[in-house]
């Protein structure tokens, strides 16, 4: 293996850019819609200890917002700096999504976040709410366009080949906006993303509960968090299943990796591996535990429906598209994500139906400490569950950049060295780890602190004025 | 105008707007070492683009995204082209932006030095390579048959591409100062303002340099825009020249009006001078990158235009408003008052 390969060391740098910028993007689409539900019940009951968690809360979203826009910078500018050759091909149809994301949301979410940090005492009360219900706004229109451009790689729609087949044409941007992948990818990202800050806010509110801190407040943060996580998993199940669906519709590659199934099969035969092993070359499975009839369902919601097979598809791709491409992805990688993802965000809804159970009572004292901890170290399931879950969207598509139009290996930048993309490499690779790990102290600073850290008692109304105005 | 030239002049737009906004924001991060003589200062320079940074650098993710939607060839040229200063740039902007979410986390008057220095850096970096960057996009630089960029970074480092970023560097200094004279007190302000005048003259001669080059190369190249880079360019030296006069007048706001002016004929001397082309080929005048050669398809362009038509108005509208909201000075004693609660 040829450590400069310019595609080796471009696929890396995305894989790596993309992953690090998702750690900070649920948070934002989440927490932000939990900091608005926040200020609008204190707004709505006056009651204080809303105002001191729409506070807590709102400096924890804001340390990760800047996060977020700074490594989003990144994300654009690559396609260009790494994959110029897909930039020129998919341009006139990708582009449009991300100009209308740039126009329609991403100014208006970060015009708005602005208001909202720096305006508590210069915007009338309502108003200011508003502006926090408009970034809740921009962020969730934003998450939808760059889906509708990522689902395009997935499954192109909306679009035909140049006359000299040199690029791919925007005709129809409507089919492009309601791509059906985008449709269920949509709403299971932000469910997740949800459900991601749901623990956030479950895990802070159990640190202070464990120790007696802020027990009314506290409570309330616990179980609104508690609900948020179990009415977004619900969100997350119905629209995953949504997903898989289309998945098999459009990729049945994909799913037949998921599946690490390696023949057609229908009906009972069609089972759900729970796990699976297989010989070292990849090519044959010898042993896996199965659940009859259960991929059929999950694949076709029918049971005796059929799910096609590795091998076949190789053959029909092989038929379609040429010889000499394997068109598999890489099936270890793509089964073990696809379950961890399920996994994880089963087990983070599993911790919070039995937390409503075990806090159902009005008793603020401590449940258990192992309890706490539990709650506490949920805080990261869904947030990982959705790493390993965009680690399974991207790795399943390949070889394609753009299913069945364009190879990954097309698509790279051919006039940059390898050594360019290794330099770039190490660099977003030291800055994004300090960063992290920067950020996570900040983060866990802020929420230890809890929620009167920098909030001044309501008496010294001048302070507290000056205080917000002058955030850094 | 046909919808590829529209499209022209709307990047212009956007890249205009990142460059005054982004570029006073710059400006004022750069000030640090001059006016930030202790913390206070610091605090209240920091505190005077606060409200704004973010929203002004969002210009560049807009621009940049319709950069490729409306002209993908001239992304992938330039981006993949000019690898290693977009890098920079791109590191840069990562630092500064966390390092203003940052360095108010902590009491601790060496965590706040580092980020600091990360604004001065972050700031100055792109500054300085965005000047690098347009003027060779103006000048040209090797490009083959295929549209891709041949050169090396070393083609990248010419002297008029040299002194090109030094013009923005000034040009964004001299803009960032007045921004935070007008919109401070009490000793910044004053230093500010001298600052100001000095960073103004120093501008005046090496932008002058800058401009006059470019409008020789035009007039050389025969560029059809050229009256309009003229009259750009003419309108930047008075502007300079006027913002230089309205600081040493105590008359900031005029100042700041000035520096947009200053920013805006700049620019716009460069794009008059670029146009009909995005990307001129030094290899060959063949494989040029043009308008025409380099733009979306018709479809594209015209969803797009009607998006841009509906939506940047309403962009000016609301950070217009945003503006106004935050219009008052950043005092001393607001700060200090500040402190005063945060040690509450």
């Amino acid at each position: 293996m040829d450590l400069l390969d310019p595609l080796l060391l471009a696929r890396w740098q995305f894989g790596l850019t993309t992953l690090y910028h998702y750690l900070f993007v649920p948070l934002t689409l989440g927490l932000v819609l939990v900091v608005a539900i926040f200020q609008t019940v204190w707004h709505r009951t006056g009651n204080v200890k809303w105002l001191h968690l729409t506070r807590l809360f709102g400096k924890i979203f804001l340390i990760n917002f800047a996060m977020g826009v700074v490594t989003g910078i990144v994300q654009e500018f690559q396609f260009g700096m790494n994959w110029s050759a897909y930039s020129r091909f998919v341009g006139d149809v990708f582009g449009a999504p991300l100009a209308f994301e740039g126009l329609m949301a991403f100014f208006f979410e970060a015009t708005f976040v602005g208001l909202w940090i720096f305006g508590w005492d210069r915007l009338p009360r309502l108003l200011h709410l508003a502006s926090i219900w408009m970034v809740v706004l921009g962020s969730t229109l934003s998450a939808y366009f760059i889906l509708a451009a990522n689902a395009f790689m997935q499954n192109p729609v909306g679009y035909q080949l140049a006359t000299d087949g040199g690029r791919a044409e925007l005709i129809d941007i409507g089919a492009v906006l309601t791509n059906p992948v985008v449709l269920a990818a949509f709403p299971h990202t932000i469910f997740a993303a949800w459900m991601f800050a749901g623990t956030v806010v479950v895990a802070v509110s159990a640190w202070h509960l464990s120790r007696g801190q802020h027990l009314d407040t506290m409570r309330s943060s616990l179980r609104f968090g508690l609900w948020f996580v179990i009415a977004s998993f619900v969100g997350v199940a119905v629209s995953g299943d949504q997903l898989s669906l289309v998945m098999v519709a459009t990729q049945p590659m994909k799913m037949a990796a998921a599946e690490a199934m390696w023949d057609s099969a229908c009906g009972a035969d069609a089972s759900f591996s729970l796990f699976s092993i297989g010989t070292p070359d990849g090519t044959e499975e010898i042993w896996s535990l199965r659940v009859p009839y259960l991929l059929s369902l999950l694949s076709t919601h029918s049971l005796d429906g059929c799910v096609e097979g590795l091998n076949d598809l190789q053959a029909l791709y092989t038929e379609q598209f040429g010889a000499g491409v394997d068109y598999r992805p890489i099936v270890w990688v793509t089964y073990w994500s696809f379950r961890w993802m399920m996994a994880l965000g089963g087990l983070a809804a599993l911790i919070a139906v039995a937390g409503l159970w075990v806090t159902r009572k009005k008793a603020t004292g401590p449940v258990s400490t192992w309890m706490w901890k539990v709650a506490i170290w949920s805080a990261p399931l869904p947030l990982l569950g959705s790493l390993v879950g965009w680690v399974f969207t991207e790795m399943g598509r390949q070889p394609w950049i753009v299913f069945g139009l364009m190879l990954t290996e097309d698509g790279v930048s051919p006039n940059v060295p390898g050594w360019t993309v290794l330099i770039s490499l190490i660099a977003f690779t030291l800055i994004y780890a300090t960063l992290a790990v920067v950020e996570f102290g900040l983060i866990l600073r802020a929420a230890q602190n809890g929620p009167d850290a920098g909030t001044p008692g309501a008496d010294d109304e001048h302070a507290e004025r000056a205080t917000r105005t002058t955030v850094y | 105008m046909d919808l590829p030239s529209l499209w022209f002049w709307i990047v212009g737009f956007l890249f205009l707007g990142y460059f005054v906004l982004d570029g006073f924001d710059f400006g004022v991060g750069m000030s640090l070492p001059f006016l930030g003589r202790d913390e206070t200062s610091r605090r209240q320079i920091i505190n005077t683009i606060g409200p704004v940074w973010d929203l002004n650098e969002t210009w560049v993710i807009v621009a940049g995204a319709c950069l490729f939607a409306a002209f993908p060839e001239w992304y992938a040229t330039l981006f993949s082209g000019f690898y290693l200063p977009l890098l920079l740039i791109l590191l840069a902007l990562i630092l500064r932006g966390v390092s203003f979410e940052y360095r108010h986390q902590r009491d601790d008057l060496r965590w706040k030095r580092h980020f600091d220095l990360m604004i001065v850096v972050g700031s100055a970096v792109p500054a300085f390579l965005w000047g690098v960057a347009v003027a060779n996009i103006v000048r040209g630089v090797p490009i083959d048959q295929d549209f891709e960029f041949t050169g090396t970074l070393l083609d990248l480092l010419n002297p008029y591409a040299l002194l090109g970023g030094a013009t923005t560097l000034l040009l964004f200094f001299t803009h960032g100062v007045t921004f935070v004279a007008l919109k401070t007190d009490g000793p910044v302000h004053a230093g500010a303002r001298r600052l100001a005048v000095r960073a103004g003259v120093l501008t005046l001669g090496v932008a002058g340099v800058f401009l006059a080059w470019t409008l020789a190369d035009a007039w050389t190249g025969g560029a059809p825009a050229f009256p309009a880079a003229l009259i750009a360019a003419a309108a930047a030296a008075v502007c300079v020249l006027g913002g230089i006069i309205a600081n040493a007048r105590d008359r900031e706001g005029r100042a700041f009006a000035f520096g947009v002016g200053a920013v805006a004929g700049a620019v716009g001397t460069l794009w008059f001078s670029l146009f009909p082309n995005v990307m001129p080929s030094a290899t060959d005048p063949a494989f040029t990158l043009t308008i025409q050669n380099a733009s979306s398809t018709d479809y594209t362009l015209t969803i797009m235009s009607w998006a841009a038509l509906i939506f940047l108005p309403l962009v000016l509208a609301y950070q217009g408003w945003t503006y106004w909201v935050f219009r008052t000075r950043v005092t001393r004693r607001h700060i200090e008052t500040a402190g005063a609660a945060a040690a509450h």
